[in-house]
């Protein structure tokens, strides 16, 4: 299987700071890849400099074949990269309708796609005229998956989207990745819920202090207690 | 677009109206402290024509700050530029301006507010690409920077035109008032509430109904989501930018019209008054900065009839008293 983005030695500052400290990893194309570490590991920054949010200092970012770490946010995310921030980041004062026309780049929203996402998230039919701002927290993750997928996305970046969520929801999420990942995308996804990250991943990296300390697959990860208590400090029993 | 049915949605948000009600409740308890009918009716109309030429002074800065965040204290000067070529325009067409004609008047008067607008809005883009596109995001260098953009701007005026007061005569079918019963209501303020109104209703159906109008109000909340969506912002800043300038420039013909005149410190002296609006309003709100708009001018006028002394300081006043009541103004739509 090919990989559709690489990144090599990749170093990013913020400000002073010097935050990933020569990143390399590869997510394969139609594979679901989980980014996992500790709180402040840099896998959010990872994202954000894929995103070109954050820019790279140094080193090579591929999507596709195509260079991408000199390139504009816009432009990282018309090469068909969606993306889910930490944040969420809906557009409160907008309507849950008129943030998903926003986020139909290419044209008017697909009725048979949106029909698609209301089987994961009803809550989004029900809501579609209410201002985005008085959703629950969950509706907004909701939301801002929706957003990333109304439109087919070759990659979907997404920053933990289960944190602070009720487990039904959680639930919904997880199987909504699945069926996201069926469709052919590829999806690289910050987690700090191992059992959601267990249910979701084919492979996995492991960050600590801004670089990749472990590659491999998902599987051979929840098997393996005792390299996940050396790499996250946790064990899967603890997470049951 | 897919079409759901609005019933399927909950209630929509309870919507705040008690500012949309503040110039009514205002103008409504003025009535027994004005006495006179026909004063109080005069004192609305002026204020509402006031509110009407400020706001569309104000809304390109509210513009500005709400999506870009730029502290532009050189706003001004799009004010006084656009009073000045508009006068420019005017001047050598002074037998069209003083034809008994409403053709002729507003023959010379349209193109005399594209030119305001237009070289505004070209002095905007000279603004941005100069002054602020090396410090978006550093308010300090914005103030500093902008400020000096206003001086260079005003002493150009001077060296160009002198430190004499232009007068720039109203076209004579804008001269008068209509008059109904004992009310004597002026022609020009009528007109000014139109335009005034006009803008405000352009600029919500943009706002409100279009996707470029999304896409104002989304970067106003989140600049970096709007681009991660692939979006290439950036452009639309300097579109906005522009529109802002000149609409500044509108607002400057409007002024100079209103006052029969224009000098080269006009966009100083109005910077204030624009800034304490959009304050008012919210800071990147266009309703609240129409709502501010009005309430200053009501202020303004009102107090001027019943405690001229107070009118000095009325503006002043009125924002630490909006600001007492909602320290982020009437309608803020981001929280800075």
């Amino acid at each position: 299987m090919s990989d559709l983005l690489t990144l090599a030695d990749v170093h990013t500052h913020i400000g002073r700071y010097h935050i990933l400290h020569g990143v390399d990893l590869a997510v394969a194309e139609g594979q679901t890849t989980m980014l996992l570490g500790r709180n402040g590991a840099g896998k959010t920054t990872t994202l954000r400099t894929i995103m070109g949010l954050w820019p790279a200092s140094s080193g090579q970012i591929t999507l596709g074949g195509q260079r991408i770490e000199q390139s504009a946010t816009p432009d990282i995310a018309r090469m068909g990269v969606g993306y889910v921030p930490e944040s969420m980041a809906v557009f409160s004062d907008l309507t849950v309708q008129e943030n998903l026309v926003l986020a139909a780049r290419d044209g008017p929203l697909d009725d048979s796609r949106l029909e698609w996402i209301f089987g994961f998230f009803p809550a989004l039919k029900r809501f579609w005229l209410s201002r985005a701002g008085s959703l629950s927290g969950g509706q907004k993750q909701m939301l801002s998956i929706a957003r990333a997928i109304v439109e087919p996305r070759k990659l979907l970046l997404i920053d933990e989207p289960t944190k602070g969520l009720a487990p039904a929801i959680v639930m919904a999420l997880i199987e909504c990745f699945a069926e996201i990942k069926r469709r052919g995308a590829t999806i690289l996804l910050v987690e700090q819920n191992f059992y959601a990250a267990r249910e979701i991943g084919d492979a996995v990296l492991v960050m600590d202090n801004g670089r990749i300390v472990h590659r491999g697959t998902m599987a051979d990860l929840a098997q393996d207690t005792a390299l996940q208590e050396r790499l996250l400090g946790l064990s899967l029993e603890a997470h049951q | 677009m897919t079409d759901i049915a609005a019933s399927d949605a909950l209630p929509k948000p309870k919507r705040d109206l008690l500012p949309v009600l503040l110039p009514v409740i205002l103008a409504l308890a003025m009535i027994p402290l004005i006495g006179s009918g026909s004063s109080w009716v005069t004192l609305t109309m002026a204020s509402l024509a006031m509110g009407m030429m400020i706001f569309i002074m104000a809304s390109g800065l509210t513009l500005v700050f709400g999506l870009m965040d730029v502290l532009n204290f050189g706003h001004g000067a799009f004010i006084a530029v656009g009073a000045y070529i508009a006068t420019l325009v005017l001047l050598p067409l002074a037998s069209w301006v003083q034809a008994d004609s409403l053709l002729l008047n507003l023959a010379v008067l349209a193109p005399a507010a594209l030119a305001a607008m237009a070289v505004s809005g070209a002095l905007g883009l000279l603004f941005e690409r100069v002054l602020i596109l090396p410090i978006y995001g550093q308010h300090l260098k914005q103030i500093l920077m902008t400020t000096g953009g206003l001086i260079v701007a005003e002493q150009a005026l001077y060296a160009l035109w002198g430190p004499q007061i232009i007068p720039t005569p109203l076209p004579t079918s804008l001269r008068g008032s209509f008059i109904i019963g004992d009310v004597a209501i002026s022609k020009y303020r009528l007109l000014a509430m139109l335009v005034g109104l006009a803008v405000f209703l352009g600029i919500q159906l943009v706002l409100n109904r279009t996707k470029i109008g999304l896409l104002i109000r989304a970067g106003v909340e989140n600049r970096e989501m709007v681009e991660a969506l692939g979006y290439r912002i950036r452009r639309l800043f300097l579109g906005v930018f522009m529109t802002g300038s000149g609409l500044a420039g509108l607002g400057g013909i409007m002024w100079a019209l209103y006052r029969e005149q224009v000098h080269a410190s006009m966009g100083n002296d109005l910077t204030v008054l624009v800034f304490i609006v959009v304050i008012i309003g919210g800071l990147d709100s266009i309703g609240g900065c129409f709502i501010g708009a009005l309430l200053v001018a009501m202020v303004a006028n009102y107090g001027g009839f019943l405690v001229p002394k107070l009118a000095l300081v009325s503006n002043i006043l009125l924002m630490v008293a909006i600001l007492m009541w909602r320290p982020r103004g009437l309608y803020a739509v981001t929280s800075r």
